[in-house]
């Protein structure tokens, strides 16, 4: 009998409308996985016994012929969006209490269209960080592990790691530097950060604000095509939120790329790219000539100093979200001193992670008295001028084609990564350009390394234009032939 | 622009955090390289560039000052670590 979890969100549709299984068959299979992957450390809340509800709701839907599109799948969602009375921690010690009384847009959406949670995936803390490593729960394993065990990439590492080990259907995300794409890439999955404004932010937990996206971590093009179209559209309670028709983002996936341009940003080859990198790009630029697209070599010169512009804006818009854990309200309280500044101090203290606090105070430092211009401002400006290269650039090409990350999934606990937290930050090289920009990308498989794990390609489009980056994707799926776990 | 002990604490008390004496150095050590790896943006002349504040150019929406979800407030105090009379209770802090 084929094993059910390892269909795709599309084939178990199918798979349900025809019964060949029932909802609750395939809500109990992914149960049994789950138990059987607990080594990988993917869940922090497991909430199978309300799935299964859900999921005999779906079957009587199936029966009854008011099924919606997502009716039965169950998904993973990543422990940063709020989940109405289901623990929602962001993997902080000082959330690791908090059930909220209210669910996020994006994740009603999903429950809107049918879908079914089987629980909450680890993540990096407050999403920061890009091993899932800094996770107060400890990190979630990479599936394609061998002799050592590899980092899921991050932050949304439990959502990848669960997908590859088929102990969800598909799992939501969030991407702030590159937070989808660099765990897709590490566990040889698709997920797609759309454009700002496409996704509510309503009920994510918030790292910096003018940066998070939701999106989809899935097994291929088409999943994160139907995922994304439940989950985007115009919400009030976001106020960054767009009003603008969400097209049908499947409708792309038959179209032609004849006659398309591919953008190749020079500046994102530079000398001492990983070869093997650089020769699945070139792989992968064939492919699409091969189909009649053409190919046109762009610049986008202030490249290289997207990381550092990230690295003050988004720990600035940190320190300010990040201000409301006072233990107070919700969320941990430590005990104080007597004065309430001893009950804030140690409460956030003993509450924040390491990564956490380190960025706390770093944007803090940026935003202070006499130091907000030279920080804070100048890294608003760079980031006009990082937008702008793209927008220059969109005038000569349609789509651009670039590695998801310079390297693959690396072991737990590396030293290099660890003793330096600049090394951590220069993974996002190829990633954050695109949330400072706004822009939808998405990274997709291409094939393995030598030592056998999984390199991503990421197409970054303009803005609201995800339709083409479905539509090239699946053109590159479909010649990559890359396999999945 | 390098920074120095004093300023540490008084940013870890900016950010009502604590850092142990013993960290202090290594912590300053850590700030600066972060702060020197930023510095390379002052190669880049950007006095006539308009800061970028929201990448979607719109207005944000706005709605009436009304209230939409009231009358909750077991909801609202149902996470506080610590409620008394509908309130979240907190250390006294006045005499």
């Amino acid at each position: 009998m084929t094993d059910i979890t390892k269909l795709t969100v599309y084939e178990q549709l199918n798979g349900l409308k025809k019964k060949d299984f029932t909802a609750v068959e395939l809500t109990i299979a992914y149960a049994k996985k789950m138990d059987e992957g607990r080594k990988y450390n993917a869940y922090i809340t497991e909430c199978v016994d309300q799935a299964i509800d859900q999921a005999k709701d779906s079957d009587y839907r199936y029966a009854n012929g008011t099924n919606r599109a997502l009716e039965g799948i169950p998904l993973g969602i990543k422990d940063l969006f709020c989940t109405k009375n289901i623990r929602t921690t962001a993997a902080s010690h000082i959330l690791d209490n908090f059930i909220p009384p209210y669910e996020s847009t994006v994740t009603q959406h999903l429950l809107d269209d049918g879908a079914v949670f089987l629980g909450k995936l680890n993540l990096d803390e407050f999403a920061m960080g890009g091993s899932n490593e800094t996770s107060y729960f400890g990190p979630a394993i990479n599936p394609w592990s061998k002799d050592k065990d590899l980092v899921p990439g991050g932050s949304s590492g439990g959502s990848a790691a669960a997908v590859a080990a088929h102990m969800c259907s598909a799992a939501t995300g969030t991407d702030t530097g590159g937070s989808i794409r660099e765990p897709a890439a590490f566990c040889g999955l698709t997920g797609i950060k759309p454009t700002y404004g496409r996704c509510s932010r309503y009920g994510i937990v918030a790292f910096a604000s003018s940066l998070d996206q939701a999106g989809p971590i899935a097994q291929d093009v088409r999943d994160c095509a139907l995922l994304l179209q439940s989950m985007s559209g115009f919400d009030a309670k976001d106020s960054t939120s767009v009003d603008i028709a969400v097209p049908d983002y499947t409708g792309f996936l038959n179209g032609d790329i004849k006659g398309l341009t591919i953008g190749l940003p020079k500046e994102y080859r530079p000398e001492g790219l990983n070869p093997e990198i650089a020769a699945y790009w070139d792989k992968a630029t064939e492919y699409l000539k091969a189909r009649g697209a053409n190919v046109k070599e762009i610049s986008l010169p202030h490249t290289k100093y997207a990381l550092a512009t990230y690295y003050v804006l988004a720990p600035a818009e940190a320190s300010s979200n990040l201000a409301r854990y006072d233990g107070i309200r919700y969320g941990f309280r430590a005990q104080g001193d007597g004065h309430l500044d001893d009950l804030y101090i140690n409460t956030r203290t003993q509450g924040f992670g390491a990564e956490v606090r380190r960025r706390i105070m770093i944007g803090t430092y940026v935003l202070s008295a006499g130091y907000y211009d030279a920080y804070y401002l100048k890294a608003q400006k760079m980031r006009r001028l990082i937008h702008d290269d793209f927008m220059k650039a969109f005038k000569e090409c349609d789509v651009i084609l670039t590695p998801t990350s310079p390297i693959t999934a690396f072991p737990i606990g590396d030293e290099s990564m660890l003793s330096d937290p600049i090394n951590m930050y220069l993974n996002d090289v190829f990633t954050v350009s695109v949330n400072l920009a706004g822009l939808p990308a998405m990274s997709l498989p291409i094939g393995l390394s030598e030592n056998g794990l999984p390199f991503g390609m990421q197409l970054i489009g303009k803005p609201f234009d995800e339709g083409t980056i479905f539509n090239v994707a699946a053109k590159l799926e479909a010649d990559a032939k890359f396999e999945r776990k | 622009m390098a920074i120095d002990n004093e300023t540490v604490r008084r940013i870890a008390f900016l950010s009502r955090l604590k850092i142990e004496n013993d960290k202090i150095e290594a912590t300053k050590d850590e700030f600066n390289k972060i702060l020197a790896w930023i510095e390379e943006l002052n190669e880049v002349n950007t006095d006539n560039v308009e800061p970028l504040i929201s990448v979607n150019d719109i207005a944000l929406h706005l709605r009436e000052d009304e209230v939409t979800e009231g009358n909750q407030p077991q909801a609202v105090l149902e996470n506080a670590p610590a409620a008394e009379y509908g309130y979240f209770a907190v250390p006294k802090v006045v005499e």
